[in-house]
């Protein structure tokens, strides 16, 4: 709960400042998998809700209906358009790209929206360039319907941007914003227009990570480990603690490049981004790359044996100490 | 496979490891005399590109000619002779002082794939200035190309690729027939040093130079920056003594165990 009034303050009250102009209808694309929406498309929900106008949500799939009866009920939707295709079975780019352009042209949205997750980054470039308009990626938070402010230089930098395109194609950073919740109506649904265009790209596997763990970008306490860890066994240690606390793993980018553990963990400019309450950061040195990824979190603890890293510098609690035995002791006290 | 065109977009960006400042005016953050180099992910790019290439000479199977390409002020240049130094064969400079937002270069990049015809267009799934991750993919829309992004393996087919792609929470296979683009992701490769004498070499590889302007594309800036504000700090830097010491801060201080 915390942690969604903290996120909340800084863009909502912007937000509402500007619900009066009108004038704004935004599209929101709904990531989705195995029947389930994806955590960030809640997040984006509320973004796209903060502009001040109606949201319409697109639902695409080869077989939608539990997805969409789902979004109907997310609080703020005030409309679904249900794109139901054997060509949306998976999330390929050229059908989804055409689905939103053909979707625009119909209903002549003012913001087409989507979470800055791997699949909207892969999708609403596309979609942009189609429409003959830019992209504001990443956005963590709204000035205003045209007004928009997003990290640069992996988030050594805020620019605040102003569109001058007519349509404002927008991804947002899930973490800015709190999670959407549910309304008692349901919003009605309507076919979303035909597309014509199919993918040139064809599906041919998934290998997906399996994990009883939260989710790391909507976990409330992250505990990652870096080139430290020395093995990919040594992780062992941090899966306890994680167990211990409902955390979940993540990692520093030389962790992954030294096999310890999967590339879905890296945190970072070019991984995940996570604001947990709580991050802890064992065996991680703190390059800019990796800061980038979690300077957001509300209480950072850097357990490091080299007091020189400058992990310590954004820290809030530091150890000095061994995390072969830190570690094992703080899992043991908690 | 026969013979391929591969080019390959790099981009000039302040060097990964400065640690940049914002401008007094708060309008930019500071790049005169502040070191550059190329987008960490075109380095991969063009090495996916030189590898393709050294692969099918030595099956026999075919050549690859690698064209590297940049879009920018004539210091853009710089970057090209690097991505010749690693061993691409030619380069083209599209020479522009404008501020060159994405969805412009994407349309500059479109005129030279019209003039090159290349197979395969591969660009850095990010520059990691403007950590936008949208030229690749407005390429492939504008060209009506299926795009393939975030690689972290490419295997060459018969006029196709199978490519495996870094998604949340895994990774996905997509089979994508050529032309096509690819995005590359950290993963996909390390990247080689130049030698000194390629970097000699590099010098007499030809450059061709291109001004924006004659590419007949609107390239004018749509988004506006009105600030550039520095993040808010942190405090940071208290250390405990112990870990019952950490305990017992996270319990009653942060209050979040």
């Amino acid at each position: 709960m915390f942690a969604l009034r903290r996120a909340a303050l800084p863009t909502m009250s912007l937000a509402r400042g500007y619900a009066s102009s009108g004038n704004v209808s935004a599209l929101l694309l709904v990531e989705h998998k195995d029947n389930k929406i994806a955590a960030s498309t809640l997040n984006a929900l509320t973004a796209a809700s903060g502009l001040g106008g109606s949201v319409t949500a697109l639902v695409a799939g080869s077989a939608p209906d539990t997805v969409v009866a789902e979004v109907s009920k997310l609080a703020g939707v005030s409309k679904v358009l249900v794109a139901k295709d054997a060509a949306f079975a998976h999330t390929l780019p050229e059908s989804h790209a055409s689905l939103l352009v053909e979707t625009q042209k119909k209903h002549g949205f003012t913001h087409l929206i989507a979470a800055h997750s791997a699949f909207g980054k892969n999708v609403l470039p596309r979609a942009a360039a189609l429409l003959d308009v830019a992209q504001i990626s990443d956005i963590t938070a709204i000035e205003g319907a045209d007004t928009f402010v997003r990290p640069i230089y992996a988030g050594n930098a805020i620019a605040t941007v102003k569109s001058n395109d007519s349509i404002k194609v927008i991804t947002v950073r899930g973490t800015a914003f709190p999670a959407a919740g549910h309304q008692d109506a349901a919003a009605p649904h309507e076919d979303a227009p035909a597309v014509g265009q199919k993918d040139q790209s064809e599906f041919v596997s998934e290998h997906m990570q399996k994990s009883d763990r939260p989710e790391l970008d909507s976990a409330t306490r992250v505990i990652a480990g870096g080139r430290g860890m020395k093995s990919g066994e040594n992780f062992g240690l941090l899966y306890d603690m994680a167990d211990k606390i409902g955390a979940a793993v993540g990692a520093s980018r030389a962790a992954v490049d030294a096999g310890y553990v999967d590339n879905s963990l890296q945190i970072g400019q070019t991984g995940k981004i996570v604001a947990p309450e709580l991050y802890v950061a064992v065996g991680i040195s703190g390059a800019i790359q990796h800061l980038a990824g979690m300077k957001d979190s509300k209480t950072i603890v850097a357990i490091n044996k080299d007091p020189e890293a400058p992990i310590f510098q954004v820290a809030d609690y530091g150890l000095v100490a061994d995390l072969f035995t830190a570690v094992p002791e703080l899992t043991k006290k908690l | 496979m026969s013979n391929l065109r591969i080019l390959v977009a790099t981009k000039r960006v302040v060097d990964y490891a400065v640690k940049i400042r914002v401008n007094a005016a708060g309008s930019a953050v500071e790049t005169a005399n502040v070191k550059h180099s190329m987008n960490p992910f075109d380095e991969i790019g063009t090495e996916q590109a030189i590898q393709i290439k050294e692969a099918l000479a030595k099956s026999k199977t075919g050549t690859a000619e690698v064209v590297v390409v940049s879009c920018g002020p004539a210091k853009a240049q710089e970057t090209l002779r690097t991505a010749l130094a690693m061993g691409a064969d030619r380069a083209i400079h599209v020479d522009s002082e404008e501020d060159l937002q994405p969805l412009a270069v994407a349309k500059l990049l479109k005129a030279v794939v019209e003039k090159e015809k290349p197979d395969m267009v591969i660009l850095g799934k990010q520059a990691i200035d403007d950590d936008s991750n949208q030229t690749g993919q407005m390429l492939a829309g504008l060209l009506n190309w299926p795009q393939a992004t975030f690689a972290s393996k490419v295997e060459l087919g018969d006029k196709s690729m199978t490519v495996t792609r870094e998604v949340d929470g895994g990774v996905e296979t997509i089979k994508t027939p050529l032309p096509a683009i690819l995005t590359t992701d950290l993963r996909l490769n390390v990247p080689r040093y130049a030698s000194l004498p390629n970097i000699m070499k590099a010098k007499k590889k030809p450059l061709a130079k291109f001004a924006a302007a004659d590419l007949g594309v609107d390239i004018k800036p749509r988004l506006q920056t009105l600030k550039i504000a520095e993040p808010p700090k942190r405090q940071g830097g208290k250390l405990v003594e112990s870990v019952d010491d950490l305990v017992d801060k996270l319990k009653n201080e942060a209050k979040v165990l």
